[in-house]
């Protein structure tokens, strides 16, 4: 699957639940996968103690990669040729999370027709926890 | 950072997708892969990043006979021993949040090409741009910026990293 550059334009948009209720352990597991043992992702002694904040915190590569599921999902496998993200609140267990691309412009480029994406994911109060772009060849 | 040797695995692949929820067969699913346009099985576009792995030094990772920053008997392995008050008078400030090394601010990658199992890279980081900001919920925030170039086994450039970490002065607010 992948995006027909005659089937779309600017401003169609596409979105996703990401995750419902965020749980600490798929914290713990996105860290033994990513390799990011930072004691704020999963010690609740250590992050509320030492680092003080209220409980452990997803990483913000966890997010970046469960949103990169919902714009993959999008435009297709193995057509992203850019995507990148700004981290603007934390995210927190318990959390809800919808993830949005909306096309910002469809351009030609070395012969290929690429797609610009405008991303960004929001929790369930509505507040943005990532922004981001991204960039995909089409069909 | 510097990453000599970051093999591409099948197995790797799996759990990384399973970790961020992600049941595309494109990422561990041989033979539907085989089907597709891209051919084989591909990691999703984040996996780069599970290059700390294989960082020999990457500070985030405990490591055997040395003392870990997070908690074990004490709240903390190397950072004092004391518990702080968990809860401050109204209007005081928290201490800062840089014990943790800082915050990931921005993340992006440029692909040149998908990675794949067999894929064996190299990865050399150099650092960036650093620059500093005022913020109302966390004090002044530190920025600094570093490129990650990772590249395959015929030592073709493949995915691009760009990082920003960021130290802010205080606890972020709530």
């Amino acid at each position: 699957m992948s995006l027909n550059a005659s089937e779309i334009k600017v401003g169609d948009s596409y979105s996703e639940l990401i995750v419902e209720d965020l749980t600490r352990t798929q914290i713990v597991q996105y860290a033994g996968a990513s390799g990011d043992y930072n004691p704020v992702h999963s010690d609740e002694k250590f992050v509320t103690e030492v680092a003080g904040y209220p409980t452990v915190f997803a990483h913000g590569m966890l997010t970046m990669g469960m949103t990169g599921r919902m714009i993959t999902n999008y435009v297709g496998d193995g057509r992203l040729t850019y995507y990148g993200v700004r981290f603007v609140n934390q995210v927190w267990p318990g959390d809800t999370l919808t993830a949005r691309a909306e096309i910002a412009g469809i351009r030609e480029e070395d012969g290929e027709t690429l797609v610009d994406l405008t991303i960004s994911t929001t929790n369930q109060d509505e507040n943005f926890v990532l922004t981001g772009n991204a960039t995909a060849r089409t069909s | 950072m510097a990453v000599d040797h970051f093999p591409v695995e099948a197995s790797h692949i799996l759990m990384f997708a399973r970790a961020i929820g992600d049941t595309n067969p494109i990422y561990h699913d041989e033979s539907h892969a085989a089907g597709t346009e891209v051919g084989s099985i591909i990691a999703p576009p984040t996996f780069a990043q599970a290059s700390a792995q294989f960082d020999p030094d990457y500070f985030l990772r405990p490591k055997a006979g040395q003392k870990w920053f997070g908690s074990g008997g004490t709240a903390s392995g190397i950072i004092g021993g004391e518990k702080k008050e968990a809860s401050n008078s109204e209007g005081e400030e928290k201490e800062s949040g840089s014990a943790a090394g800082g915050l990931h601010a921005e993340q992006h990658f440029t692909y040149h090409r998908h990675l794949k199992p067999g894929d064996v890279l190299t990865a050399e980081t150099k650092p960036g741009e650093s620059w500093e900001k005022e913020s109302k919920r966390a004090g002044v925030l530190k920025f600094s910026e570093s490129i990650t170039e990772y590249r395959d086994q015929s030592g073709k450039l493949v995915v691009t990293a760009r990082g920003v970490g960021v130290v802010t002065e205080k606890v972020i607010e709530q």
